[in-house]
């Protein structure tokens, strides 16, 4: 009797155990968020450009494969994902569009130039406007968008190794 | 229980420990009782604007409802605290009523939840509002509540991969 | 340069633990003194570099060294001294290092100040130290290493969170992980024993005093947080029932059931398992604590970085703990032998009472926490368990208890005499029941008022009467009262001393719940109001520019029977980078009563002229208040007046009792 007791407290902790193992799958994840935006026509996007040059809108991504990067100069993971945007850049197989999220022109600028601009066009949403719009969770996040204009997949966060292959092997495949 | 001195010698081992394990049982089924009462009514269900559309709950049950500020949706009642807003889903809304200093982290277009009661309008009549996030953060329920609006199906192959999933047709 | 130290100076302390783990278990096992001894360094060594990690991460704040990502993201080159060096641990890196230095420091206390302890218990208890030492480590070097470096350096760090800048909050932590780790040195003892086969008298005296001293941390720890709750947050209350709240008051109410019932083991020789079990339990749920919320399975108030992978290795040592620590306790603990059972009404009998409602009151509080997880994992749908849960279950377990905890000291071991105890509590009962009648006749509020007071009432006095009744007094000449005071073991001063103060806070409780006053409004320049006997007047709001931030500052002039007494000055905080928005809410506090007002939108007048402008304000008054944490100090300096104890003091020299041999019943 008292022997099978002793176990008694083991299996309460097998059981939540299964709980938070579960708790703790992928598919709870709320940094997945999945945007609701996925296969849908991109929002509508009608920025200033950060440099004064001619403003961002949604025809700029018109017939190719296009990259909108939310990012600010007070974000630190947006720092750590810089990098992966530059190559990005570098591989020139997809435009890449910058969303300057709820930041001074000034502080973005200084940014770009310290950290490099991997940016062909950059878009300023001083109060988040667009972000909304964008249904835009945080900074970092990133859109991969389709040369017809569709949205085909939402990084949020920084980019990680892992995601910088998927997102290539995307763009590759939507630009054939 | 027996508290004259003399006879106390004659309680038996065995018996003492029926004391043990009636006071044990005693409270543990107090405490189960307790638990279940309180189950009963202090429990608070979870729901988007879709599901409270569906299920239609009591008006008397308390519920909270999670989502994001409609855009353009907030207005404050003329001089007073009331405070008019709806919740989407990007589905459905629902329209909510609160009195009170809003959270700082209120804003249009961002997580909220909001806990109350429905009142004979059909209008949500909140007691309590959360938002909670900052500008890197998403309350749980509203991300998973976002996802089912978003009709999400895991699993469906497509160019977003399995992870992020993909939204079918709304 | 110094960062590389610190990093490899964390692996060295992973190679020192692992040793921690193997040699002294084979000397214990061989009965080999050497081999037992090496444990004792390594220990040492263990604690030692984690210590220069700590060290070197520290430095690596203080001189804001932006190329180390854990101080890019969590510091700021403007931030003053003092939360650069809480920014240590105010992000989740940091925090798991601290967390291993603590852990080690007591390990390390226990390999240096142990010498009482048999060597084979000390060794087994070291490895078990350097297990639960060794997986943090990996956990450390493998998923949040604090040393990683980015490149290149960002100019100046992202980490003002303004919410965080706060002294309340720097120390919250520190006192948390205190508590949550020291009891893991219960969890090593109850595990030593375990694999021992033994546990009498004396593991329990050498168990007791390393229970308090985590225990007291913890209490301070929940202290912290609660009252950092209270003034920051802006929402008048100081404790919610958040999931994070509960994760460290789970190990709180099992760390106290435990230290009742190591008293039990010592007198009495009796629950033995039970004891051992609850010292598991203790540990596991503090694991648990942290899993919760470095996970973020549930969500709280208190948002903190999720992190699945993290989560997953956390779990991961969770369950190796559980695993291995309920395992054996399932496997050994028949085998631990039972003795003196007793009549139900002694003081152990009470002390029993008290664990039974300390546990039951435990476990309603585990099941209210994660009963929204498992039943969003047996998709029963998601549902909220909030405060009205826990008022209606945890709080009726603590009444039969605060009531016992007013009898069960006066009684004696072995066999009580209640007709002769409540006779002696004849007076304290008198005071109480005055004390409940003007409860009864002065009370505006909801009638648990009455209980509440009454409760902590008979607590107090029950208290004192039985200090009173050890001394004497009123029995003889006050001096000998005195002279008995004095040379009272320091562990009974301690008890009089917890128990009252536990009264203290239950009044603070009952007070600020029963008659807070809430009052929200508009006011505009000149309004005034009325708030429990204050009339505030809002005088101005203006723009204050602060360090890195803009504030609405209003002045609330208060006034009482016509005579201005303070004035308030209630801020919402506008920062810009990050952009967040902080309410500082302006608090005046009698020790009696807390005054608070909170500064919310303004307002604009509504269209066509109706309405006024203004702006939105809260004002609470909350009586007793101060008690809560006044309560909670005293029960904690009850805590260490124990340690001092001359039987209970950590590294005690072997003391009459010859260790081994229970005392019998």
């Amino acid at each position: 009797m008292i022997r099978v007791a002793t176990y008694l407290p083991l299996a309460v902790a097998a059981i939540l155990a299964v709980v938070f193992f579960w708790a703790l799958s992928g598919d709870r994840d709320p940094s997945r968020v999945p945007s609701p935006f996925i296969d849908k026509p991109a929002p509508a996007l009608d920025l200033a450009a950060l440099d004064g040059g001619p403003r961002l809108t949604k025809a700029a991504f018109a017939g190719r494969v296009s990259i909108l990067n939310v990012f600010a100069s007070w974000c630190l993971p947006c720092l750590a994902e810089h990098p992966f945007l530059m190559a990005l850049a570098k591989d020139g197989k997809a435009q890449v569009f910058g969303l300057n999220y709820k930041d001074k022109p000034e502080d973005a600028k200084a940014w770009l130039a310290e950290h490099g601009n991997p940016f062909t066009r950059i878009g300023t949403d001083r109060n988040g406007r667009a972000g909304i719009e964008w249904g835009v969770y945080g900074v970092p996040e990133t859109f991969l968008i389709g040369p017809d204009g569709r949205i085909r997949h939402k990084v949020v966060g920084p980019i990680t190794n892992d995601q910088l292959k998927q997102l290539r092997r995307m763009i590759g495949d939507l630009g054939k | 229980m027996s508290q004259s001195a003399p006879p106390r010698r004659a309680l038996t081992a065995k018996r003492r420990r029926l004391y043990l394990l009636l006071a044990a049982g005693l409270t543990l089924a107090g405490a189960a009782a307790l638990i279940l009462n309180a189950f009963q009514d202090s429990l608070v269900f979870f729901l988007t604007p879709t599901e409270l559309k569906a299920k239609a709950p009591p008006r008397e049950r308390v519920i909270r409802i999670g989502g994001l500020v409609e855009e353009g949706s907030v207005r404050k009642a003329e001089g007073g605290l009331q405070v008019r807003f709806a919740i989407t889903d990007l589905t459905n809304r629902v329209e909510v009523t609160y009195r009170g200093i809003l959270p700082d982290l209120f804003r249009e277009g961002q997580g909220v939840v909001a806990q109350g009661q429905m009142d004979a309008d059909g209008v949500f009549a909140a007691k309590e509002v959360l938002a909670k996030h900052d500008e890197t953060y998403m309350p749980k329920e509203v991300a998973d509540a976002l996802k089912k609006s978003g009709q999400w199906k895991p699993g469906q192959k497509g160019a977003s991969g399995a992870k992020d999933g993909k939204a079918g047709a709304p | 340069m110094i960062v590389e130290a610190g990093h490899f100076a964390l692996i060295l302390a992973f190679v020192f633990a692992c040793i921690q783990i193997v040699v002294p278990l084979i000397g214990a096992r061989r009965g080999d003194d050497a081999l037992m001894d090496a444990g004792r360094m390594a220990a040492l060594g263990q604690f030692a570099f984690i210590l220069a990690a700590f060290l070197s991460l520290t430095h690596a704040f203080i001189v804001s060294d932006f190329s180390v990502a854990a101080v890019a993201a969590n510091s700021h080159s403007a931030k003053p001294l003092l939360y650069k060096i809480s920014g240590v641990w105010g992000n989740h890196e940091g925090s798991m290092v601290l967390w291993v230095l603590i852990l080690a420091l007591f390990g390390g206390a226990v390999a240096g100040l142990g010498n009482n302890l048999p060597p084979s218990l000390r060794a087994r208890v070291l490895s078990v130290q350097g297990m639960i030492g060794a997986g943090f480590l990996a956990f450390i070097l493998l998923t949040s290493n604090p040393f990683f470096r980015v490149n290149p350096a960002p100019v100046d760090g992202s980490g003002l969170n303004p919410i965080l800048q706060d002294p309340g909050l720097a120390f919250h932590p520190p006192f948390l992980y205190l508590g949550y780790v020291g009891f893991s040195i219960a969890f090593s003892f109850a595990i030593a024993a375990l694999i021992e086969g033994r546990v009498d008298a004396a593991w329990a005296r050498w168990v007791r005093p390393w229970t308090l001293a985590a225990w007291c941390a913890l209490t301070l720890g929940i202290a912290l947080g609660s009252w950092w709750a209270y003034y920051e947050l802006g929402w008048g209350g100081f404790w919610f029932w958040d999931p994070v709240e509960n994760a460290s008051f789970m190990p709180w109410l099992a760390g106290t059931a435990l230290l009742h019932s190591a008293i039990v083991v010592e007198k009495r020789g009796a629950l033995k398992s039970w004891t051992i079990l609850l010292a598991i339990l203790t540990f596991l749920l503090s694991l648990m604590g942290t899993f919760l919320v470095r996970s973020g399975v549930l969500t709280s108030v208190h948002a903190f970085a999720n992190d699945p992978e993290r989560g997953l290795f956390i779990l991961g040592l969770l369950l190796v703990a559980t695993v291995g620590g309920l395992g054996l306790y399932a496997m050994r603990a028949p085998t631990l032998k039972t003795g003196g059972l007793f009549a139900p009404i002694s003081r152990e009998g009470g002390l029993v009472l008290n664990n039974l409602l300390l546990g039951t009151g435990c476990a309603t509080v585990l099941i209210g926490t994660l009963y929204p997880l498992v039943l969003d994992a047996f998709g029963g749908g998601k549902v909220s368990v909030g405060v009205p849960y826990f008022t209606l279950t945890f709080v009726p377990l603590m009444v039969p208890l605060l009531v016992v905890m007013g009898i069960g000291p006066l009684l004696a071991w072995k066999r009580g005499d209640l007709p002769g105890v409540l006779m002696r509590l004849r007076a304290a009962a008198m005071v109480t029941g005055i004390a409940c009648l003007a409860t009864i006749l002065l009370n505006d509020g909801p009638a648990f008022a009455i209980l509440g007071v009454t409760l902590a009432v008979w607590l107090i006095m029950g208290a004192l009467t039985e200090l009173a009744d050890r001394i004497r007094l009123f029995r003889g000449p006050l001096s000998a009262s005195l002279s008995r005071l004095i040379h009272l073991p320091r562990s009974a001063i301690a008890m009089t001393t917890a128990h009252a103060a536990m009264g203290i806070t239950v009044l603070g409780i009952t007070g600020s719940t029963a008659w807070q006053t809430e009052r929200i409004l508009i006011m505009s320049q000149g309004d005034t109001t009325e708030v429990a006997g204050y009339a505030l007047t809002l005088e101005k709001v203006a723009q204050v520019p602060g360090p890195n931030y803009t504030a609405e500052r209003a002045t609330l002039q208060v006034a009482a029977g016509g005579r201005t007494i303070t004035t308030l000055y209630p801020e919402k905080r506008r920062f810009t980078n990050p952009p967040q928005i902080t309410t500082e809410a302006a608090i005046r506090t009698t020790l009696m009563a807390d005054l608070y007002a909170v500064l919310g939108d303004r307002q604009e007048p509504g269209a066509g002229g109706q309405g006024k402008a203004g702006w939105t304000v809260r004002i609470y008054h909350n009586p007793l208040v101060p008690w809560i944490w006044i309560g909670t100090v005293i029960m904690v300096l009850g805590g260490l007046v124990s340690l001092t104890d001359r039987r209970h003091r950590v590294g005690a020299p072997a003391r009459a009792q010859a260790p081994g041999r229970p005392r019998t019943a």
